[in-house]
């Protein structure tokens, strides 16, 4: 069994309460980027998605999720194979029964878990923006925070098998990051893409763009902030470090996020004569995916490396995504969170200081467990409440815009943006 | 071809399971995840190839 995380210092626990204290501006930054980047007749059904993904992930996780997800050194369920103990799932009683909310080491891991999991939670809503019913996304963020999530989780922070075999992840990077970026991959195939995006004589995809560019970079600068302390945070409990190895959590989250940034912006102007609003802010955000997982571990010169390669990567992807997958992703979800952590953890491998070939080893099969573990069982999971409860909304619905259909009033009555989404036919 | 996708995406998964349960010596459980994470792949473009042929036969 994976040995418990050690007990903190008073002062590092006041610590880890304060990073803990930041992270919900990440959630409302995502919950901007999404909004910004959907059409204006979906607006406030974005952010109030948004509100209500967050609501049902916490209420999902404090009823079964950390049951399942557990702690190192905690209960859990173990399978004997080869002549050694696997752990597989954590077996803590339900409701949070008999947890000690006392600043405790497990205490602080449950409250960084529930936010973790409302992160991830937000992820998918990017993909499913302008289609994705309220009360669908509401029931598949259920699934996604009461099992999917939790699952994954325990088997690398849990002290699970991936644990057990060496794998790493000391922010996130896998659990919060590639769990919702595949997760947002599966939703986008299941609702398929919004009515006008392809044409029936093929040629290139329309392009739709977001309708709110101050609210997507301003919410950049929420992101990066809740991200500092989401990082710091798992430093600290997942990652051991101490206080004073905060520095250097925070040096790289930010110089991967700068340098994705500038990478995104220096790569759209080169391509299309002139930096992309949108784009620049997703690579801004891939970046900040790709420094979890080894926010701790990197000199900073590899956070800034991880950084470039993770800007290009999401500029790069949003595009063979859209035109040669035909995969209607309007906030880059997929790209940012889940090539952009992929690439995160796989890095933490590659630039090992010490036993670098096993440590790709494991890292590798984190990512073959994410693809080849998550990515069918949230898919399998959202198909099945597909057949039970539709997840895409009428084409009426869509045409008229989410916000006049599920909600009965428009995020901008004040101002007639698109005239026709307000005409009755 | 949707189905098949998935069960690839899990047989790779499954691949690379059995080998770090299975082998020790870091040679043969490299080949073993290399394989398993190639079989992914190919689960993976089937998955997706299956998304676009169902718009492509819409049309």
């Amino acid at each position: 069994m994976t040995p418990p995380a050690p007990a903190l210092s008073e002062s590092a626990t006041v610590l880890v309460l304060a990073c803990l204290l930041a992270v919900p501006l990440a959630l409302a930054g995502l919950a901007l980027i999404n909004a910004g980047l959907g059409r204006s007749r979906s607006a406030s059904h974005a952010l109030l998605t948004a509100l209500c993904a967050v609501s049902v992930a916490a209420a999902a996780y404090f009823v079964c999720g950390f049951a399942v997800q557990g702690f190192a050194g905690g209960a859990a369920r173990t399978i004997t194979a080869a002549g050694r103990q696997w752990n597989w799932i954590g077996a803590q009683p339900l409701f949070l029964r008999g947890l000690p909310l006392d600043g405790s080491s497990p205490s602080l891991i449950l409250l960084l878990q529930l936010l973790s999991v409302a992160l991830a939670a937000l992820i998918p809503l990017g993909a499913g923006t302008d289609r994705w019913r309220l009360s669908a996304a509401s029931a598949s963020t259920a699934l996604l925070a009461g099992l999917v999530y939790p699952l994954f989780a325990h088997w690398v922070w849990g002290g699970g098998w991936l644990a057990q075999i060496g794998f790493c992840d000391a922010a996130g990077g896998a659990t919060v990051q590639a769990v919702g970026g595949l997760t947002a991959l599966a939703i986008a195939w299941i609702l398929g893409p919004r009515r006008g995006k392809y044409s029936s004589e093929g040629g290139m995809p329309a392009a739709i763009p977001g309708h709110n560019a101050v609210l997507v970079l301003f919410a950049c600068f929420l992101v990066w902030t809740g991200w500092l302390g989401l990082n710091s945070a798992g430093a600290m409990l997942f990652g051991g470090a101490a206080p004073g190895l905060l520095v250097r959590v925070v040096l790289n989250t930010t110089l991967s996020a700068a340098l994705a940034g500038l990478a995104a912006a220096a790569i759209t102007r080169a391509r299309f004569g002139r930096p992309d609003a949108s784009l620049c802010a997703n690579g801004w955000i891939g970046g900040l995916a790709a420094s979890s997982a080894g926010c701790l571990a990197f000199h900073p010169a590899v956070a800034a490396l991880t950084g470039v390669v993770a800007g290009a990567l999401v500029v790069f992807t949003v595009e063979w995504l859209d035109v040669y997958g035909e995969i209607d992703d309007p906030t880059g979800s997929i790209s940012v969170h889940g090539i952009g952590g992929i690439w995160g953890v796989l890095a933490l491998g590659l630039f090992a200081r010490s036993g670098a070939a096993v440590q790709a080893l494991s890292q590798i099969a984190g990512i073959a467990t994410l693809i080849g573990f998550v990515l069918p069982l949230a898919y399998s999971l959202n198909w099945l409440l597909d057949r039970f409860l539709p997840q895409r909304v009428a084409p009426e619905g869509e045409r008229q815009g989410l916000d006049l259909h599920e909600l009965g009033a428009g995020a901008y009555p004040e101002f007639v943006i698109h005239r026709e989404d307000f005409l009755q036919r | 071809m949707r189905l098949a996708g998935l069960l690839l995406l899990a047989s790779g998964w499954a691949i690379v399971l059995a080998a770090f349960v299975m082998l020790s010596a870091v040679g043969p459980r490299t080949v073993f995840v290399a394989a398993g994470a190639a079989i992914e792949i190919l689960g993976l473009a089937l998955l997706a190839r299956s998304h676009v042929s169902v718009r492509e036969a819409a049309r």
